[in-house]
């Protein structure tokens, strides 16, 4: 498999690697196909807008080149965002962020995204429990 | 420190080989066929050369038909007996766990309309004997089973498989390429048919092969042309090949495989101190030279390209490291699931391995092993 320069350079110097204890959102996703794991972890917060941001994003992956470095991009690009912007990141954001990714392993990036988005609905889903609860 | 312990996939060209191929290449560069001292300088080269592998064999220098690679070999001898011998029957029975170079080759004749079984291996990869057996019908043409295994290094019964063969009347072929000159066969004794063998496992150079033919199997032509190497195969002789072929076999030392053997057992057991960690193939009759293991909770590519990364050549049955993104068939058929596979490396040694670089292995491979498990959300310390 050829990876580019900055799939390589991703995967071996992650960022944005581990747990984060009592997250606000997570999100799991896996591809059934190859065995790839990939769990995103968020915390959220407000910027000066008010508006709510990821204020903190971390990864584990279980999975190949391409599933560690799409994994460490996706957090890159997400940090900060926006929740309304970070649900718009997609497959083909991150990889071109990498310099692209072969075609074979497109799926892969696919995960990272998917993962953030479940990451967010999970914190959205819980928001919304909480405000019902606060409500009785 | 770099070290490669990738010598499956290829092995350095042997400094005395690469005289031998610069002579036969720069000097006496002729063509073998040509009437002028030239010709008849390469055909005398190609003739002993032929001669010493046969030799290694037990076989005679005429059952000895140089190809350009072990993967021509095993078309040659495949497909051949099969086009040949059709008019006998159509099936063909091979196992779960060959090289490619045989699989697809099978797989194709069953789009060619000939009829294929695939026997099944134990869970360390050897052929169910009893199961050759039964699967042996009327029409039955060839039995295709490899020696050694080129992934885990189960070495198959094929003196047992020789046997049933000859009694059943069906032609047998083995690919030995992996085991060549590893582990000794003895054509008079060992009833295979026909064997494919390759020079760049062995330190010779890479674009030569043999198959070994038993003087009285027919089999067709593969490339037509000149009628070279007995009109199986046309196309002017790699003389230089077929010379560092022979000059490779000749550095053939018994004790190297001794030396493998003692090395490899090292690795296993040092590698085993890994937790959560799964030997693939067996303890015993295992190649001399063969390492596999998978490490549970990580994948193989990234595995190989970290370990890359620390000087360590490795390589991997992983599905991510495929085109087809699929798991090695071998670590399927030996009954690991599709997770496990994933973490499988592949460490295989040549007789210049030496003990410092399998020591620099056994320091780096936990670590790096460590390192992937803590960014897996699989992997919880136990």
């Amino acid at each position: 498999m050829q990876y580019s320069k900055k799939v390589l350079e991703a995967f071996k110097h992650p960022k944005n690697i581990g747990e984060i204890k009592n997250p606000d959102g997570l999100g799991k996703i896996g591809n059934p196909v190859c065995g790839d794991l990939m769990w995103i972890y968020i915390k959220v917060g407000k910027n000066k807008e008010g508006q709510e941001i990821i204020k903190d994003i971390k990864f584990k992956t279980f999975g190949c080149v391409a599933a560690i470095a799409s994994s460490s991009m996706l957090t890159e690009l997400a940090k900060g965002k926006t929740l309304k912007e970070a649900k718009k990141l997609s497959n083909k954001d991150i990889a071109d962020a990498l310099d692209k990714l072969p075609a074979p392993k497109m799926h892969c990036s696919n995960l990272a995204a998917d993962g953030l988005k479940r990451a967010i609905e999970d914190y959205e889903k819980k928001k919304s429990l909480k405000t019902k609860q606060d409500k009785k | 420190m770099k070290t490669y312990l990738d010598n499956a996939a290829t092995t350095k060209v042997a400094p005395e080989v690469m005289e031998v191929i610069k002579e036969y290449s720069t000097e006496k560069y002729g063509n073998a066929s040509s009437l002028h001292s030239f010709g008849r300088k390469a055909r005398d080269a190609l003739e002993k050369a032929r001669a010493r592998i046969a030799k290694e064999l037990n076989a005679a220098p005429e059952e000895i038909i140089f190809t350009a690679s072990g993967t021509e070999a095993d078309n040659l001898a495949i497909k051949e007996t099969a086009f040949f011998h059709k008019d006998k029957g159509n099936h063909i029975i091979t196992s779960k766990i060959e090289h490619p170079a045989v699989k697809e080759t099978c797989r194709f004749l069953e789009e060619m309309g000939f009829e294929v079984t695939y026997l099944d291996v134990d869970k360390n990869g050897f052929v169910d004997l009893k199961q050759l057996e039964k699967a042996i019908k009327k029409n039955t043409i060839l039995v295709s089973i490899m020696h050694a295994n080129n992934e885990i290094g189960t070495i198959e019964p094929i003196d047992k498989i020789g046997e049933i063969c000859r009694k059943k009347g069906v032609i047998f072929h083995t690919d030995a390429v992996q085991s060549f000159t590893k582990i000794p066969i003895d054509v008079k004794k060992i009833k295979a048919d026909l064997i494919s063998l390759s020079a760049h496992k062995i330190h010779g150079p890479k674009g030569i092969g043999v198959l070994y033919k038993r003087k009285n199997v027919k089999i067709g032509t593969l490339i037509h042309g000149g009628g070279h190497e007995f009109g199986l195969r046309s196309g002017t002789e790699n003389v230089a090949g077929a010379v560092g072929f022979a000059k490779a076999v000749d550095l053939v030392d018994k004790e190297d495989i001794a030396k493998m053997k003692k090395l490899r057992d090292k690795l296993i057991d040092g590698l085993m101190k890994i937790p959560e960690t799964i030997l693939n193939g067996p303890k015993d009759k295992r190649l001399c030279n063969n390492v596999n293991v998978a490490f549970k909770y990580i994948e193989g590519e990234a595995l190989v390209l970290r370990l890359d990364d620390e000087g360590v050549a490795a390589s991997t049955g992983s599905a991510c490291s495929s085109k087809s993104l699929l798991p090695s068939h071998v670590l399927i058929a030996i009954g690991l699931k599709p997770r496990e596979a994933h973490g499988s490396l592949r460490l295989s040694l040549s007789k210049y391995t030496n003990e410092e670089e399998v020591d620099y292995a056994l320091k780096v491979i936990p670590k790096v092993v460590e390192e992937l498990r803590s960014i897996s959300p699989l992997w919880r310390k136990k």
